[in-house]
């Protein structure tokens, strides 16, 4: 292997890893506030790309200011999914969480094929054809971008929960439920703001993902497993862990790919899912344990 | 059991079993077809049942067992020119095996509930990716399985009913063995087990054994289930036995007629395949999705409202109402 392959693969890995780092923060934060593991993670994705998709094509919108349409409107949909329907079954067992979520993505996968039907789209934009050239290496600028802004969001994201009040008690509804319910906190409400946030992740990593990645019904599925491996990976509700472990499937997938055939790339994803769910289930960053 | 009116349980059950066994003649080819469809799910529903309901481990990649079994029979049949009815065995065989491995290893490490759902789903969609790139086996473009005519030892035939016969026999054979697993011992470990492993351990029960048998009963049975398919379709190839999509359709008749009961699976299937089929008349064609956009709509709906499924639910009411 020379270096410029092995370059060329690093990159790929590190931009790939991001956009992984951005689906995962979402879903964390759903689990780590929540307690609950959203199955149709990965479909509120694919819808992301769908609105970018009408965004870019219809309203001659630039996919990166679609985003600040995207962002919004997601927040508000995971506000309004957790207010009508997953706060009804918040408090049975995993199991029928996971069977909910389940649905909730047959439903959307499902909804979008009968009325957009399953050919894939793509946009085509100025960037795509852009492609920087550090030495021998290549940087395609849409992936580029798409890197920036998921570490930008992530980082955000991070200093809001760190910083603000909102943030301290999303944090401390996360940390002890019962206690933050002690000293006056809004259960329902933050959850409410955490489901939102992480919708709007998928959101913002679909309307990243559209201009480089072709969108069909079932482009969701794709995301949600490698997703769970970094959650997992980075230990469930783990934020931090969540970026690195973004980053550790990149990685992976980049170089699994220079040693497998294409086809066989995910395995070495779920070959990484099953040896940290046997080794370290709580993740390589991660104390808390699902019960 | 026996109510006021003397009617005994098995009285019903020969009924029921007798209108069965001559419906493929009063029906058409169509409806037949249908009636193979609901006895399969309801089968499959039913061994997803054994390790989902009973012992409340949320699989959710049956579709390897499925899948293992599909292509063992089909592999050796097409190559070696082995019997199917030999191959189903062996199918059945390698499928136990594997789910006593991966399940011996998730159980060694006290995998459990959201874990032990990715855990089974990441081995079976392992299994996928590496059969899609096996060009030995078929690869993406899966096997055909050669038509051979109207041939018992070879489980091919030209007629539905002898299908019909076939996949009823089996749901007999699973509801026979959930009956027995109900009334047993192993039956209360299993529920013991579901409810609350760490007291079920306390209380003296080997754990990883009992999940162990479970899991290696359901997957055998999940594999017959995978010969019969391919039998029947003439067809497999990866994207469709190893998908994730099929092991939700495994798992979903169980879930909505009512998990870790013996006609849960039963109920569930004579609910969600007829309403597929018929979306899929009404609404031009399975590739519109429409059937599956209903079948979520059904599974959020039975996790608001009936949670334990469709046939507790009934249950309950009717208790309610001759009170």
């Amino acid at each position: 292997m020379d270096s410029t392959l092995i370059g060329q693969v690093i990159i790929s890995g590190f931009l790939t890893g991001g956009l992984y780092a951005l689906v995962a923060v979402g879903l964390t934060m759903i689990f780590g506030v929540l307690k609950f593991i959203n199955f149709a993670h990965g479909e509120f994705l694919m819808l992301g790309m769908y609105l970018s998709y009408f965004l870019t094509t219809f309203l001659k919108l630039d996919p990166y200011v679609g985003l600040l349409v995207i962002i919004p409107v997601f927040f508000l949909f995971g506000v309004f999914i957790q207010w009508g329907l997953i706060d009804r079954i918040i408090n049975s067992p995993h199991d029928i969480h996971i069977l909910f979520t389940l649905g909730l993505s047959m439903f959307l996968q499902n909804i979008v094929l009968f009325i957009l039907g399953p050919h894939m789209r793509s946009v085509h934009t100025k960037y795509l054809t852009k492609v920087y050239t550090v030495g021998s290496l290549n940087i395609n600028s849409t992936r580029l971008i798409a890197f920036i802004f998921a570490l930008v969001i992530t980082f955000v994201l991070y200093l809001f929960l760190l910083k603000s009040d909102t943030g301290k008690a999303i944090r401390a509804c996360a940390d002890e439920k019962k206690g933050a319910r002690v000293v006056g906190i809004d259960i329902g409400k933050m959850y409410l703001i955490a489901f939102g946030i992480g919708i709007a992740c998928a959101g913002a990593a679909g309307g990243l993902l559209m201009p480089f990645c072709y969108a069909d019904p079932h482009v969701g599925w794709t995301f949600i497993l490698p997703a769970f491996v970094v959650v997992v990976l980075g230990g469930l509700g783990n934020f931090i862990g969540a970026l690195f472990g973004g980053f550790i499937i990149g990685f992976a997938e980049a170089f699994g790919s220079i040693i497998l055939p294409d086809s066989l790339k995910q395995v070495v994803t779920f070959a990484i899912l099953v040896m940290i769910l046997f080794f370290k289930p709580t993740g390589i960053f991660g104390k808390r344990t699902v019960k | 059991m026996k109510n006021r009116f003397g009617i005994r349980y098995w009285h019903i059950l020969l009924v029921l079993g007798v209108v069965f066994l001559f419906l493929p003649a009063a029906i058409g080819d169509y409806l037949t077809h249908v009636m193979i469809l609901i006895f399969f799910y309801a089968y499959l529903g039913q061994c997803w049942n054994i390790l989902g309901g009973y012992a409340g481990q949320l699989s959710l990649g049956h579709a390897a067992y499925f899948g293992v079994g599909a292509y063992t029979s089909t592999l050796l049949f097409v190559n070696l020119g082995l019997s199917p009815w030999i191959g189903i065995f062996l199918g059945g065989v390698g499928a136990a095996a594997l789910g006593l491995f991966t399940g011996y290893l998730c159980f060694r490490f006290g995998l459990r509930g959201p874990y032990f759902a990715l855990a089974t789903l990441a081995f079976a969609e392992i299994l996928r990716l590496i059969c899609l790139s096996m060009t030995v086996i078929g690869g993406a473009q899966g096997i055909l399985i050669p038509l051979m005519g109207q041939n018992f030892l070879k489980f091919q035939f030209m007629e539905r009913k002898y299908y019909y016969y076939i996949a009823f026999g089996m749901l007999i054979l699973s509801v026979l063995i959930a009956e027995k697993i109900e009334r047993s011992k192993v039956g209360y470990y299993f529920k013991a087990i579901h409810q609350n492993e760490d007291v079920a351990e306390t209380l003296g029960i080997d754990i990883t054994s009992y999940k162990l048998l479970a899991t290696g009963l359901s997957a055998f049975l999940t594999a017959l289930g995978g010969t019969f398919y391919a039998q029947y379709i003439m067809y497999i190839e990866p994207e469709i036995t190893f998908s994730a999509t099929t092991s939700v359709e495994i798992l979903l008749r169980a879930i909505i007629g009512g998990a870790g009961t013996v006609y849960g699976p039963i109920v569930g299937s004579f609910i969600l395949t007829p309403l597929s089929e018929i979306m899929r008349n009404l609404i031009g064609g399975g590739k519109s999705g429409i059937n599956i956009m209903v079948f979520g709509i059904i599974v959020m709906l039975v996790c608001i409202f009936m949670q334990a499924g469709v046939l507790p639910w009934i249950k309950g009411k009717l208790a309610k109402l001759i009170q």
